[in-house]
């Protein structure tokens, strides 16, 4: 079957429509049985991993489903990525790796780059995260979990809780709500850390009700599901601000206590402290589902870009 | 009084009439013009106007616009018409039309944008002309008015 995905760059989540992402989750459902197998789909394809900045559980979790297709793998580390930059053009690099393999992924710490080697590769360029902009295949991870465990994306209240302006996690997954149709999303946030302007106006501009608000215990009741980032201390001005408001974002018993009995609460992971370990053993806790998915969508994504047959 | 009275016609050059009223000193310094280039250069402010209530007029003598410039113009100065005089004619008469694609012309404000570190060209998508909004389609970073006046001055100046 013909898809949305056939030889494309994946840059940001809404380069895709809801059909691509629902082809998506159908392939990645069929391919969950196989993530401890080893597939011959891609036999002959290399894929190039261009880590420019260090991602260990991304970078692991591509090379997993390349491998578990039968294909192959070249790369670099971040340090190598290092010695590499010096002297030599992002572009350059790009074009030695497109001269290699069959397929990029990019992981940079300069937003645009992915986009930009799109434009110099002739293989597909997959983004796996630029500086803090987008970041696909995590909100194709994020929309799965909820698509798997919901049973579709659609009709549900959604909290985007913590760091929303500088964590592209969460601008990319509220984005890719934006494809569907959300209930109503609130975006929970301290007001030095609000969503980014660009991601409100797509909202509005798709016809998305969403609300920021301060504080989760406000909406906590109505969610049904609850995305978590983390919040870093390093993007407050004064350390001690961050030290007042961190109590107020954390996500324990307490406040979970006042939800659904079927709210599922999502993490991008790693964590720190903005979840309570207590939590993880409740039936809210979706986020080491959500990371085991990784490896299945990827498969998924890979299948549909290189048109191979499940 | 009319506008005329105040300023004598010119014999070749441009009319950039229907100014925003207040922008005539900014399209010129876009335009690079200090007024040490010898050439009239006549600026009428505040004018009445019936489609914006007040403008802005300028006329230069001798200076007919590039694409370029006609560009910077239209960003900073949307209503803006431009006319090119010859022999006291008008022979041309352009609307200005705010580029919905900005190349090359404006630098990304945010400093871990590729186009800041990689030899790249920026491009700018227009996705909003009243107030003006312009997309780094990189980074997603925004550009509004105030900022794109300030660059398209100060890479001339
Ligand atoms: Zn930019």
């Amino acid at each position: 079957m013909e898809s949305g995905f056939k030889y494309r760059d994946v840059i940001s989540i809404t380069d895709f429509n809801r059909k691509d992402l629902e082809l998506l989750f159908d392939r990645a459902n069929t391919l969950e049985q196989y993530s401890k197998s080893r597939l011959r789909l891609l036999e002959n394809k290399v894929m190039a991993l261009a880590f420019f900045e260090p991602s260990t559980r991304t970078r692991m979790s591509f090379e997993t489903a390349m491998k578990r297709l039968g294909g192959s793998t070249i790369g670099f580390t971040s340090e190598e990525a290092i010695s590499i930059a010096k002297g030599e053009t992002l572009g350059d690099t790009i074009r030695m790796l497109d001269a290699y393999s069959d397929i990029i992924v990019i992981r940079h710490r300069l937003e645009g780059a992915a986009k930009y080697a799109a434009e110099v590769a002739s293989v597909p360029v997959i983004n796996g995260g630029d500086g803090k902009q987008h970041h696909p295949t995590q909100a194709m991870i994020d929309l799965y979990t909820i698509w798997r465990i919901k049973g579709g994306i659609d009709g549900l209240t959604y909290g985007v809780l913590g760091d929303l302006k500088y964590a592209r996690t969460s601008a990319s997954f509220t984005l890719a709500l934006g494809l569907f149709r959300p209930k109503k999303i609130y975006l929970i946030s301290h007001p030095l850390l609000k969503m980014r302007e660009n991601v409100k106006r797509y909202l509005r501009s798709r016809g998305i009700e969403f609300e920021e608000v301060e504080r989760a215990d406000d909406v906590i009741e109505e969610l049904d599901v609850l995305y978590v980032t983390r919040i870093q201390k390093e993007r407050f001005p004064d350390p001690s601000e961050y030290e007042k408001v961190k109590g107020t974002y954390i996500v324990n018993m307490r406040l979970i206590s006042k939800a659904k009995s079927d709210m599922i609460i999502l993490h991008p992971l790693p964590r720190t402290e903005e979840i309570d370990r207590k939590i993880d053993t409740t039936p809210h806790a979706a986020y080491f589902k959500q990371a085991r998915w990784g490896v299945p969508i990827r498969m998924a994504l890979l299948t549909l870009i290189f048109d191979v047959e499940v | 009084m009319s506008k005329e009275l105040i300023v004598s016609k010119i014999r070749n050059g441009t009319v950039i009439d229907h100014i925003p009223a207040g922008k005539a000193l900014t399209v010129l310094r876009i335009l690079g013009i200090t007024g040490r280039e010898g050439v009239m250069v006549a600026i009428v402010m505040n004018v009445d106007s019936k489609k914006l209530g007040r403008k802005d007029i300028v006329k230069i003598e001798n200076r007919e616009l590039t694409a370029k410039e006609t560009d910077m113009i239209a960003l900073i100065a949307p209503t803006a018409t431009i006319n090119i005089i010859r022999d006291f004619m008008v022979i041309e008469k352009r609307k200005v039309v705010v580029p919905s694609v900005v190349k090359g012309l404006l630098k990304c404000p945010n400093p871990t944008c590729v186009t800041r570190i990689e030899p790249i060209e920026t491009v700018f998508e227009t996705i909003s002309t009243n107030p003006l909004i312009l997309r780094c389609v990189y980074c997603g970073s925004e550009l509004g008015l105030e900022e794109v006046e300030t660059q398209l001055v100060s890479s001339i100046t």
